[in-house]
């Protein structure tokens, strides 16, 4: 079974992010990160891939920088990696990011694209359902456990109040929610590895994809904060000021 | 210009469409998908927050957003219609499918939406630090998803809507997935999003089992459980428990933060509390940012105390 999965390289979350003055894009470091959320994909990919004698191969789009985002999933297991790095896609909305990654995976013959739900930094939320239409794949969203095997594909999808199982034929498009799966730390071997493993650079044109935005940020302001209030060190007698605030918001 | 929202009648039923509708109805008429046949009381509902028109799917046992996609692709070709959805998971797939299948942008994670000059909406960032106006600049339709109870439903006193079917189109591989089974896993106590008091765990509580004290003090207080995206990840607590950017909004009277730190990710989906008071024992943890009474301490001492000083009290 051929894999392809969606990642990200985003900047380091546990650093505050900036906004560029003139069009307030994210500012994106030479450094970036793997989005924590896409080692669920990855592990799913590799746990599919070793059951079926497949191939995972990571997709991207995104500033290449040091290319550390994306050696951390090879690092992983995952086989080879697409990143598609093209000056004229920085601020891409949602919609031109499918197109780019759709046409990517397009490349080549797959029977499973993994995404996760949405990214960190951007949180859409959309990208890949946009890919199932655009691939002309059912898209099998917030799974929690998935099965795939001789051309079928199953998953117990996540729905507000339990979940549903869906099966479908491949190809087709699996997003997957955490928990699906324990991601594997990679192994001291496995980040040897991931430092020769191939990562091909493509642009724009490689891929012929109409990059048209359709939406324009107009402004960006600061949400006011909200306002800290009384802090109490416990001295074993906190707990009452927790009842007395119960009673004065009319809990209890 | 017509706004169209998106009923799921095949699932548990929902405050959003009525929240939306409100909204919508300001902007002109007002239609509905419904995926499944709505209830009388779902349509009394719709009509009465100013829906006109819903037009019902019955996709049967296919997952439905290919073929949701493709009916409202066709409704509303050749139009400025908005479509106005929420952020549940049939929302999102359709509003994917959708917008990549007529090639319009889509605007997630507003908070307020307006049509004058076009579509522009405001949305939250970054955790919800920022917030950024954005405007759709393609001609036709646009497409927005708003974050949960980002508008209050109000009645407007409209009748039953009128109600037509509509067959569910052939959209191909796309529309082949099919639902075999359907499960509701059921749930003790107060709905997590409709509660007026929240108890949230951490993972600062240490390991699963501590989460029977929180759910020992929701009992006292009639409050709901959630959890945090670590301790859904670590699998202490199912993902329905989940509050934050990935999971549940929730804006009670009094939230209560046991060994929450106030990840970005986690505050995005409670900072509309009314009251909010946490429990940490890390001085630093970014939840005392925000919370109106912070308690420095271990939750494994505050809580039972607390849990005994109201049994004391009922």
């Amino acid at each position: 079974m051929n894999i392809a999965v969606c990642v990200k390289q985003i900047p380091d979350p546990a650093a505050p992010y900036e906004l560029d003055a003139e069009n307030h894009w994210v500012i994106r470091p030479d450094d970036q990160v793997l989005d924590d959320t896409d080692r669920y994909g990855v592990e799913m990919a590799l746990q599919l891939a070793e059951a079926t004698e497949g191939t995972v191969t990571l997709i991207s789009m995104s500033p290449s920088g040091s290319l550390q985002g994306l050696r951390q999933a090879l690092a992983m297991g995952a086989d080879k990696a697409v990143i598609v790095d093209d000056a004229s896609l920085r601020g891409s909305d949602a919609l031109t990011t499918a197109r780019v990654l759709s046409a990517a995976i397009g490349r080549d013959d797959v029977d499973l694209v993994i995404a996760g739900g949405e990214s960190t930094d951007g949180y859409t939320g959309v990208v890949p359902q946009m890919m199932s239409e655009l691939l002309g794949m059912p898209c099998m969203t917030f799974a929690r456990k998935v099965d795939a095997q001789d051309g079928a594909v199953t998953i117990e999808r996540q729905t507000p109040d339990g979940y549903e199982v869906v099966t479908t034929a491949t190809p087709a498009l699996v997003g997957v929610t955490a928990g699906v799966v324990e991601p594997r730390y990679p192994t001291f071997k496995g980040i040897m590895q991931a430092k020769s493993k191939p990562i091909d650079t493509l642009s724009v044109a490689d891929l012929g994809v109409d990059i048209a935005n359709d939406q324009v940020i107009a402004s960006v302001d600061d949400v006011p904060a909200r306002e800290a209030g009384e802090i109490v060190e416990d001295e074993g007698e906190a707990f009452q000021r927790i009842v007395s605030m119960l009673e004065e918001t009319k809990v209890i | 210009m017509a706004t169209w929202i998106l009923v799921d009648a095949t699932g548990a039923a929902s405050d959003t469409p009525a929240e939306l509708a409100t909204k919508a109805r300001s902007f002109g008429d007002v239609a509905a998908l419904s995926i499944g046949t709505p209830s009388d009381d779902v349509l009394d509902t719709l009509g009465a927050h100013g829906v006109g028109r819903v037009v019902v799917l019955d996709a049967g046992d296919a997952l439905p957003s290919a073929a949701a996609a493709a009916v409202l692709a066709d409704a509303v070709s050749g139009s400025s219609d908005l479509l106005l959805f929420g952020m549940s998971y049939t929302e999102r797939d359709v509003a994917g499918r959708l917008a990549a299948r007529i090639g319009v942008p889509v605007i997630a994670n507003a908070v307020d939406v307006s049509v004058d000059g076009g579509v522009t909406a405001t949305s939250e960032i970054l955790g919800g630090t920022k917030s950024v106006t954005t405007k759709a600049t393609n001609e036709g339709p646009a497409v927005v998803l708003t974050r949960p109870k980002a508008f209050t439903a109000e009645e407007s006193g409209g009748g039953r809507p009128s109600v037509e079917s509509v067959a569910a189109p052939d959209v191909g591989h796309s529309g082949s997935a099919t639902i075999t089974e359907r499960h509701v896993e059921a749930s003790d106590g107060p709905d997590l999003e409709a509660a007026s008091v929240v108890i949230a765990g951490g993972r600062g509580l240490g390991g699963p089992e501590h989460f029977a004290l929180m759910d020992e003090l929701a009992g006292l207080l009639d409050a709901a459980v959630g959890g945090t995206r670590a301790v859904v990840d670590a699998g202490w607590v199912p993902y329905s428990y989940q509050i934050g950017q990935t999971g549940k909004t929730v804006k009670p009277s009094v939230y209560i933060a046991c060994g929450v730190s106030g990840a970005m990710q986690h505050v995005v989906g409670m900072k509309g509390s009314s009251t909010i008071i946490a429990i940490n024992k890390d001085p630093e943890a970014p939840i005392f940012d925000l919370a109106d009474l912070g308690v420095v301490g271990d939750v494994h001492a505050v809580v039972p105390q607390l849990i005994e000083a109201l049994k004391a009290r009922a």
